[in-house]
């Protein structure tokens, strides 16, 4: 897999998809040849454009002799767990192109617009030696920032039309966003949607980056160089501001030892305690309102000496 | 519900064929099933039919075509699956596809013909019996 091969590529995304016991071996044998790759979150809602955009970038990263990996998100559905996966669609020409990996991913209803297994998915590419992974969002909406768990720049992709200004001074995408695309940049109200972002991206605070806003003509390819050469700058900026960097890599580093002590020590106290039937007694005084979950949480936490 | 196998299906139309309603009514039934199908629009050629197949690590191609140009298309599928190293895919097929090629068709490692008149059910069934679990 560490030398490109297309098919472990798969098979390994599969295994992080499925099986994160056995996918938590894979990822700690190639843990140390991660970290290369820019890693690019495309985000915006619906309609925006994002895949056709998507694969316009993939193209002119290809002209510039980058390899490229795409991860597409779309929801699974909350009652049957099924998925449409349908933001290849945009790609498909480029699936025959040895330089690029597509692959689509379902949510399986984790929240926050990416998979769980995408970040594991990103570093799968990243090892497998892909310079530039694109991660495209479900397209929710303004809460979809898990994305900055995974991606080093966030590129926001409105388009005209999609919601007023108001709309977007709502918090979430907006405050993530490195760079801001108006799409459909050929379309009536697009330098007003543009003057708009401008405005409010001119009421947030300083950071050191100023994020620009860049028109692109998503169907033409218009507007692309101009957004690779402002992922390029941004890549640079994020390189010489090493302590700055440090910080923000030691804070998702944190955030995710946290979540998988979390994980880990909750599933072996769940599992002793359905194992000595301490989770069924309790769950039956619940039912029958003897005792409410928090204190029965309580209850059992004291007894494990944990509280 | 977030780590549980789901079933992956490539839904693919190929060749110069035009007509995909068949295509996204099996896509949103099997959806609806609960499986995770990847669907890839019209005119597909062979290879980006296998490659997705790959790239995507599917357990079932599912080809619509309504063209008649199953004799040629298919054989090149099936023979890029193989050297691509996924004969265990199941691959099976639907849309206008006479009687009489069926047989040839299994020959090539077309697991089932689905004609016209099948239902939902029936596919939707299928794939469930013969993926692997």
């Amino acid at each position: 897999m560490l030398s490109g091969d297309r098919r472990s590529i798969a098979r390994a995304i599969t295994l992080a998809e499925n099986n994160p016991i056995e996918s938590q071996k894979l990822i700690a044998a190639i843990y140390a040849s991660t970290g290369r790759a820019h890693i690019v979150g495309l985000t915006g809602p619906g309609g925006a454009g994002k895949s056709t955009l998507a694969d316009k970038i993939v193209r002119e990263y290809r002209k510039r002799g980058k390899t490229v990996g795409v991860v597409a998100v779309d929801p699974s559905s909350p009652f049957t767990g099924g998925a449409f996966l349908g933001d290849r669609i945009r790609m498909q020409e480029l699936s025959t192109d040895p330089g690029v990996f597509i692959r689509s991913m379902a949510s399986r209803n984790y929240a926050g617009g990416i998979a769980k297994a995408t970040k594991d998915a990103v570093r799968i590419l990243d090892a497998a030696g892909k310079d530039v992974i694109v991660v495209e969002t479900v397209g929710a909406g303004q809460s979809e920032v898990e994305i900055i768990k995974v991606a080093q720049t966030i590129v926001v992709v409105h388009a005209p039309g999609l919601g007023d200004e108001i709309q977007a001074i709502k918090a979430g995408i907006m405050e993530i966003g490195d760079i801001f695309v108006v799409n459909k940049a050929d379309s009536e109200n697009a330098n007003k949607a543009a003057t708009d972002l401008q405005t409010i991206l001119q009421l947030g605070g300083e950071k050191g980056w100023k994020p620009p806003i860049v028109k692109t003509v998503a169907l033409t390819g218009e507007g692309v160089p101009e957004l690779l050469e402002k992922l390029d700058e941004h890549r640079r900026f994020l390189e010489k501001d090493s302590e700055g960097r440090m910080n923000l890599l030691k804070a998702k580093a944190e955030a995710e030892l946290t979540e998988a002590i979390k994980e880990k020590v909750l599933s072996s106290i769940v599992d002793n305690l359905k194992k000595e039937g301490r989770l069924e007694e309790c769950l039956q005084k619940i039912l029958k309102k003897e005792k409410d979950p928090h204190s029965a949480a309580e209850e059992l936490l004291r007894e494990k000496g944990l509280e | 519900m977030s780590s549980e196998k789901r079933i992956r299906v490539l839904i693919a139309k190929p060749g110069l064929d035009s007509h995909d309603r068949g295509a996204k009514v099996v896509a949103r039934a099997l959806r609806d099933a609960g499986m995770e199908v990847i669907y890839t629009g019209l005119r597909q050629t062979p290879e980006q039919i296998a490659e997705t197949a790959l790239q995507e690590d599917v357990d079932v191609v599912g080809l619509s075509i309504l063209s008649g140009a199953h004799r040629t298309l298919f054989p090149r599928i099936m023979q890029l699956l193989k050297e691509k190293g996924l004969k265990d895919v199941i691959v099976f097929a639907g849309g206008i596809i006479p009687e009489e090629d069926v047989p040839d068709l299994k020959k090539l490692g077309i697991k089932e013909i689905f004609g016209p008149g099948t239902t939902t059910g029936a596919i939707i069934q299928y794939v469930f019996d013969h993926v692997p679990k």
